[in-house]
């Protein structure tokens, strides 16, 4: 039987069922646009994260005090350890040849007002070396001043968000702030940073280290942050600065140190596996499309047992039988494959539009993967019925009224 | 030409064993006009069915122009039915979601023949049934003597040298069902082999061989 025939008896038989077909196209649609638009959505939030790390650019170690004995363990938000990260332990840092520079961290909450407007603020303690490792942009004014530690003047740093709520209207440069009962005279504004790894620096007060500890009435620093002067550096680094400290806490190993490298590796192990999981969701419903390609297929050979009966009698062989009706399944399959890649399409368009800030991409393997899979399961699926068809007793089809 | 020696045919029902053909030997020459006549359940479908290659016999031999084509593979026994055999059927048995015309060029879509020589074929075949005016009608939109002359149309596609049919004129009155007898002997006469079952007297004695089935042996 030429190729072309077969093309043409199989659409005439869809043709002829256009309801059933059109079902079928569409259970099959709704299950390739599905796995299309979570594998986007997956694979899009793990590239952005993944980008968002990698866009820093920084050669950036985090230092927390405290450490899970479990390894695996996430590090501890707040730290447990009775052994504090002191000021002292920041500057000891320096010893190391491969760190460039280093920025002590403290945070804390607390009201801050001027000119008769107050609000609750989160406040950073920090140095001038701050916005180095921090990568952080003035728009007014400059940032916390190069000063020996503990010769902390009452100054401070301020976000957008701050200028424009204590500020509004009026030069903010040189205002004085009240935080909690001390007062610091605004020196530098911040650019829109908008989020940077969980902290929103237009919403925040920059004051120098110790006086942050004063005011908060506390010793232990919340993190230090450290630059290193290269990638290569940066393995050294976290060995020099582990021993360092080990050094200055009495040999114990009490700290989580947090590379950029071991972050974005976190988070791409994570969201690698969310996508694939909620992907392989999706997927099921392309399988259950594809059981349904196979019941309606069944059905389908049952209702015309005459027709395929009376084709063996005038010569169909098996083999033509079978192309007959995985031709069929197959076109289900494509049809249903096109019709599920454009609305997916459609749908990452609109969510695209309701989240201009999110860049949802599909990435080409998926596109071309969940085509495949649409394709086999209504090959694989449609195996069945065309067996059943081709192994049919003509005489017994066509006795049967 | 065809000859069958000693054929036997048992099917299973349920748990008997019915012995639907007995032992039967017959040879059939070419151009034969042969009538099968036998009251309901003698045998003389199965008989048809086993000439038609469309059942295979449990025992003995059946030769196809001396080519022993007993047990033989499904496909090989398509392929020899495609080209040596047409069959008309009592109920017709035409694709309803086809016309006239897609239904009588159905046996060559079958054998791979090329669109453009079937156009022609079919164009012929409609011509020789006068059916040419008919050519796009569904069979729910034709009349059961025009449904005839259309499966016959289809059974002599294939230019085969044995014509088989089972009950023709069954389901047509007895105008329609003379036409058809008319049109099968003018193939006959043209030098196809003809062999029609029936339980009609009238259309059986007008065949020049007369074989009687009784109980699955013949008398």
């Amino acid at each position: 039987m030429l190729f072309k025939d077969t093309l043409t008896q199989a659409l005439a038989a869809l043709n002829s069922q256009r309801l059933r077909t059109v079902l079928i196209i569409l259970a099959m649609s709704i299950g390739v646009a599905s796995v299309n638009v979570l594998t986007a959505l997956g694979e899009s939030a793990r590239h952005y994260i993944v980008h968002e790390f990698e866009s820093l650019g920084t050669h950036l170690v985090i230092i927390l005090p405290g450490r899970t004995e479990t390894t695996g363990g996430p590090p501890p938000l707040f730290g447990e350890t009775p052994r504090d990260l002191t000021l002292e332990d920041a500057e000891a840092l320096f010893r190391s040849p491969h760190i460039a520079a280093i920025a002590p961290l403290t945070i804390g909450s607390a009201p801050v007002s001027s000119l008769g407007l107050e609000r609750e603020t989160n406040i950073f303690g920090s140095t001038h070396a701050l916005r180095r490792v921090r990568h952080l942009s003035m728009a007014q004014g400059s940032f916390l001043p190069n000063t020996e530690v503990n010769k902390a003047m009452p100054v401070c740093v301020i976000g957008q968000t701050i200028r424009q709520q204590l500020f509004a209207g009026k030069p903010a440069l040189g205002q004085w702030l009240r935080v909690n009962d001390r007062r610091f005279r605004v020196i530098g504004v911040l650019a829109s940073e908008g989020q940077s790894i969980g902290v929103d620096f237009d919403e925040m007060v920059i004051i120098p280290v110790t006086q942050a500890q004063a005011l908060f009435n506390t010793q232990s620093l919340f993190r230090i942050l450290v630059e290193t002067y290269s990638k290569e550096a940066m393995d050294k680094a976290v060995d020099e600065i582990k021993s360092i400290i080990k050094e200055r806490h009495e040999g114990e190993d009490d700290i989580t140190i947090i590379t950029q490298d071991s972050v974005v590796g976190t988070f791409d192990k994570i969201l690698t596996a969310l996508t694939l999981s909620v992907s392989g969701i999706a997927a099921i419903s392309l399988a259950v499309a594809g059981i349904l390609v196979m019941n309606v297929m069944l059905v389908s050979v049952t209702q015309r047992t005459a027709e395929i009966g009376l084709l063996k009698a005038l010569g169909a062989t098996r083999g033509q039988l079978h192309r007959l009706f995985l031709t069929e399944a197959a076109f289900l399959s494509l049809a249903g494959a096109i019709l599920g890649l454009a609305l997916g399409q459609l749908s990452i368009i609109l969510i695209q539009a309701i989240y201009p800030n999110f860049p949802l991409k599909l990435p080409g393997w998926a596109l071309i993967s969940s085509v495949t899979v649409a394709l086999l399961t209504g090959l694989i699926f449609g195996l069945l019925p065309a067996g059943r068809a081709a192994k049919l007793n003509p005489v017994a089809a066509l006795t049967k009224r | 030409m065809i000859t069958l020696e000693n054929i036997h045919r048992y099917f299973q029902v349920g748990e008997q064993t019915v012995h639907a053909l007995n032992n039967i030997s017959l040879t059939i020459s070419n151009g034969d006009y042969v009538s099968v006549m036998g009251p309901s359940g003698s045998g003389k479908s199965t008989l048809l069915n086993i000439i038609a290659l469309l059942d295979q016999p449990s025992s003995g031999r059946y030769l196809l122009n001396n080519q022993d084509v007993t047990q033989r593979s499904d496909d090989e026994l398509a392929r020899i039915r495609r080209e040596n055999i047409g069959f008309v059927f009592q109920f017709f048995h035409l694709i309803p979601r086809l016309t006239a015309a897609e239904n009588i060029e159905m046996p060559m879509i079958l054998a791979g023949i090329a669109a453009k020589e079937r156009e022609q074929r079919v164009v012929q075949a409609l011509a020789g049934v006068n059916l040419l005016d008919r050519a796009d009608h569904r069979p729910d939109q034709l009349s059961g003597g025009q449904l005839q002359r259309v499966a016959i149309a289809r059974a002599m596609i294939m230019h085969p040298e044995v014509l088989l049919a089972d009950e023709p004129t069954g389901n047509l009155d007895s105008k329609s069902g003379a036409d058809i007898i008319a049109l099968l002997e003018e193939l006959n006469r043209q030098g196809v082999t003809l062999m029609i079952i029936t339980h009609d007297q009238t259309v059986g004695n007008r065949a020049q061989r007369k074989v009687r089935i009784v109980d699955g042996q013949l008398k």
